[in-house]
């Protein structure tokens, strides 16, 4: 089915197969393997990914269903050779070891910094009516849909709050 | 063959001169792993085009396939080829062995109807994308005959065998120590089926160029898998390239290669194209290794004082039927307390289930879940500190064996430990704390952990641009190898970071016995160490008897190296002139280690103590864990920033095995009750607030030249059971079936009237 999609600032018009997911028409066609497979099924978050500046489990959606869509992975946040200050950031606080859910870490992280930006409250939020700020409990359970079976955890908060120093 | 005593002088490890060794650098491959452009091995860049294979596992615990219909599938868009059974290629049979020196041997895929446990492998089908290959799947026809199968663990605990070839370890008499002893705990503490659940499934992209198949494949033994895959195969290892260059995550499950390896090398020699292959993520859970389930029966002697006269651990645990693993929970007990009178040793049930393996620390994980809360048990009805206990009981010499220890800072990790957490704030008195709905406790145990040091092999080369690249068939699953290489040949050859190259994983470079074990750090550091000596000598022959060079007719043992250069007084020539001179190539060397004769002379292991705080909701019966530190001795420290990522991502693990992580067998089909990771609850981020870990000063000159020691499985050891002891300590209920639900507390609240 004819799909047109913006990857990282690139156009593609493309015959997807209808089955085929967000996860493996970037990691499959488009050769962006940066976005990873750990379940396939909306359980860990490796393949999380940015569409129109929001996360998304890549693997639960079907690449047809993002015609006219911008979609960002982690290959697309790095500036040249200069890092996105999350890249950054987790790369200074050692926010992971075997790398393998750290792509859906840092874009997960991307689009946490969006929603608290936009005043997005989440389970963690104590007060609906007040502006939502960026606590270590907000990012704990923002973060919690992107596993890290290392258990990079605490760095991880570490980074998250070293990036948002960085831009605040 | 050397002796611990060769390992004294000072050398450019223990002198440390530039300060690289146990300096925080990032991580070597960081930039890489923070970009997503690391490739994984499915990800590889293949020659060609791939093709796409799909297992298609067994829904039958125990059996034969009685009718097996592939002609549907292979007629289905996009198919390459089907098989089972009855059409796969040769292999050689399991367990063949054509050189008498493979590590492993033949490692079969789809090799016959039989059926041993839920989730084999019993059809692959390769197409031309994903999703034809899935879609086919379910056009293949299979009739099972199943057989009776044993699949209960509980129902066979009473009659569990011996473990073939070992026996129980006796010291003095425990029966009548324990009888005549005035305080006594006696209790048994049950840790369930754990799965490693590794971020990245098992793959394999594989193609052949003329009669030798090259595999990248997600592995944590180079050697091992390449011996397999060779044996199956039928074919000399030198015709199996086998690389492994990142590898998202291990934890012992990688430890050997599985039917991705097999069938991807089999598919790209029919169809001659490169074929990739992935494990799915139930495939994971139902066909890797798992940690077994492990009963462990504690019986503890002590006098009045705490002083333990009498100690026994004995483990009940389970294994395939046919595939020999003992989860040895009981063998840390030996070296840990002194006691006259001890006993320790392992019973097996065999079971129609996927095959049990190795899962970080196994042994001390499950078994420092009983142990050290038995010891919780013990201060308890004496009255008495759990460390004042523990102490009390410390050993001089290793109780096992009377070897005195390499070094032991149990005491101090402690000691330091308490004062850094506040232990002193601790009410002894359980459920005397509460804030709001939460009982409120704190609980401590100790950690222990062998240390190994295995034969292993380096490369390096110096090339004229300066650059020193070090070369080994070993891997970095995630614990920092990269790194660490590269900061010890830096620091051996006088060279900044950005002058060292590391390349691993390739079945064609030195081998080294790959990342397991916690002997990763200890085994290939040690021979990267010992490469950048071997050159130095070169370089300093190199200098000493060329007519151009500055140093020419000095003598060779005289040079040092710093800041890039050979070096003697006030006269220098940089590395790289000198390679440069040597030819194109530069200058190649290789170098070893293997463990001294006398290592065993010592007791050598690493040490920590865990402490933690938590909250037990008085409503729901939650366990939440409200802080968490460690202080650990684990000889000298490479990195500390990814030493300490290690040690913690190993206590994150102990919090899941104390309050989460549990997989059962389902007794209708033989399947695991959770086959994905919303039902096998790892920890995720909200799980673990404000845990840190500390390493002490520490440098085991038993160990290797180096004096360092493995840090990847220590942090799981006494993590959980720090933490169930903090639960008893937050309400009074000790509760000894592990994980620690909300259900089980519940329901033991409820019985105490709470």
């Amino acid at each position: 089915m004819r799909t047109e999609i913006r990857v990282n600032g690139v156009d593609h018009a493309v015959d997807v197969d209808t089955r085929t997911s967000l996860l493996d028409f970037l990691r499959e066609q488009l050769d962006l393997k940066g976005s990873k497979k750990g379940c396939d099924h909306g359980q860990c978050g490796a393949c999380t990914v940015l569409v129109n500046g929001v996360r998304i489990n890549a693997c639960l959606s079907l690449a047809v269903m993002h015609d006219g869509d911008e979609v960002t992975t982690i290959e697309g946040l790095a500036s040249g050779e200069a890092l996105h200050p999350l890249q950054q950031a987790f790369l200074t606080e050692d926010a992971f070891q075997c790398g393998y859910c750290t792509p859906g870490q840092i874009c997960s992280a991307v689009g946490l910094m969006a929603e608290i930006a936009a005043g997005q409250p989440s389970e963690a939020t104590a007060d609906l009516n007040a502006k939502v700020v960026l606590t270590d409990a907000e990012i704990r359970e923002r973060m919690s849909g992107n596993l890290c079976r290392c258990s990079a955890y605490p760095q991880i908060l570490a980074a998250v709050r070293r990036a948002a120093g960085a831009a605040a | 063959m050397s002796t611990v005593r060769d390992w004294a002088a000072p050398n450019p490890i223990t002198e440390n001169r530039s300060g690289l060794i146990g300096k925080p650098v990032d991580r070597y491959e960081g930039r890489l792993k923070v970009t997503g452009t690391a490739p994984y091995a499915f990800e590889v860049e293949t020659p060609s085009a791939p093709l796409y294979g799909h297992i298609v596992s067994a829904t039958i615990a125990r059996g034969r396939i009685a009718g097996i219909d592939l002609s549907q599938a292979a007629s289905a868009p996009g198919v390459v080829l089907v098989w089972s059974h009855l059409n796969v290629p040769v292999q050689a049979q399991r367990g063949a062995k054509l050189n008498p020196r493979s590590q492993r041997g033949s490692n079969p895929a789809l090799g016959s109807d039989r059926v041993e446990h839920y989730g084999q492998s019993v059809a692959f089908i390769l197409a031309d994308t994903p999703e034809n290959a899935r879609a086919a799947e379910a056009r293949i026809r299979i009739t099972y005959e199943a057989s009776d199968a044993d699949l209960d663990f509980g129902s066979f605990i009473d009659s569990a065998g011996p473990v073939p070839g070992e026996e129980d370890a006796r010291i003095g008499d425990f029966e009548a120590g324990y009888s005549a002893s005035a305080v006594t705990v006696d209790a048994t503490w049950f840790s369930p089926l754990q799965n490693h659940a590794q971020m990245e499934p098992c793959a394999t992209t594989a193609w052949w160029e003329g009669d030798k198949v090259v595999v990248h494949t997600s592995i944590q033994m180079v050697k091992g898998g390449q011996h397999a895959l060779a044996e199956t195969l039928g074919i000399p290892s030198d015709r199996v390239r086998l690389l492994t260059r990142y590898i998202g995550g291990g934890f012992g499950g990688k430890g050997q290669s599985y039917d991705d390896l097999t069938l991807a090398a089999l598919a790209a020699r029919e169809s001659g194209r490169p074929v990739r292959v992935a494990y799915t993520r139930r495939q994971m859970f139902q066909a890797t290794v798992h940690r077994p389930a492990v009963q462990m029966r504690v019986r503890l002697g002590a006098d009045g004082t705490g002083r333990l006269n009498a100690m026994a651990l004995e483990a009940v645990t389970h294994c395939a039927r046919n595939s020999t693993f003992v989860e040895h929970a009981a063998e840390f007990a030996r070296n840990l307390y002194a006691a006259p009178h001890r006993l320790t040793g392992h019973r097996l049930v065999r079971l129609d289930i996927p095959h049990a393996g190795a899962m970080r620390a196994p042994g001390e994980a499950p078994g420092m879940l009983s142990l050290e809360c038995a010891m919780d048990e013990l201060a308890d009805r004496l009255g008495m500190d759990p460390i004042a206990l523990r102490i009390r009981n410390e050993p001089e010499v290793d109780p096992d064996n009377a070897k005195p220890f390499s070094i032991r800072q149990l005491v101090r990790c402690m000691q330091e430990g308490a004062q850094q957490f506040g232990w002193d704030r601790r009410n002894p008195t359980p459920g005397a704390v509460r804030d709001g709905r939460w009982y409120v406790g704190m609980g401590m145990a100790t950690a222990i952990r062998g240390n190994f040091l295995l034969p292993a092999k380096a490369g390096l080369r110096l090339t004229g641009d300066g650059l020193a690249t070090l070369t080994q068939g070993m891997t970095d699953i995630g614990t920092g190898t990269y790194t660490i290489l590269a900061q010890i040949t830096g620091e051996t050859l006088g060279l900044p970071l950005d002058q060292v190259r590391v390349e691993l994983g390739d079945s064609d470079m030195p081998p080294a016995p790959g990342s397991g074990g916690q002997f990763g750090a200890a085994t290939a550091g040690s021979a990267a160490f010992e490469t950048g000596m071997v050159m130095r000598r070169r370089l300093a022959e190199l200098a000493t008897s060329d007519p151009r060079s500055p140093l020419y007719g000095e003598d060779p043992l005289l040079m040092d190296f710093a800041n890039g250069n050979i070096v003697l007084g006030n006269r220098s020539e940089s590395l790289a002139t000198l390679a440069s001179r040597a030819g194109p190539e530069g200058v190649y060397v290789e170098g070893s280690i293997s463990p001294a004769a006398d290592a065993r002379d010592w007791s050598q292991h690493t040490y920590g103590a865990q402490f933690a705080e938590v909250g037990v909701d008085s409503v729901t019966g939650e366990v939440r864990l409200r802080r968490m530190f460690g202080v650990f001795a684990a000889g000298r420290i490479l990195n500390a920033k990814l030493a300490k990522s290690q040690i913690t991502g190993g206590m994150i693990w102990g919090v899941g095995a104390a309050l989460t992580e549990s997989n059962a067998v389902d007794p209708r089909y033989g399947s695991f009750l959770h086959q994905d990771l919303g039902g096998y609850l790892a920890p995720v981020h909200a799980d673990i607030v404000n845990l840190d870990a500390v390493l002490l000063d520490e440098a085991d000159d038993k160990a290797n030249p180096m004096g360092i020691k493995g840090v990847g499985e220590l942090g799981i050891c006494g993590s959980g059971a720090a933490i169930a002891n903090a639960v008893y300590n937050a309400c009074g209920v000790r509760l000894r079936d592990y994980p620690l639900t909300p259900d089980k507390v519940l329901a033991a609240l409820e019985a105490k009237g709470l």
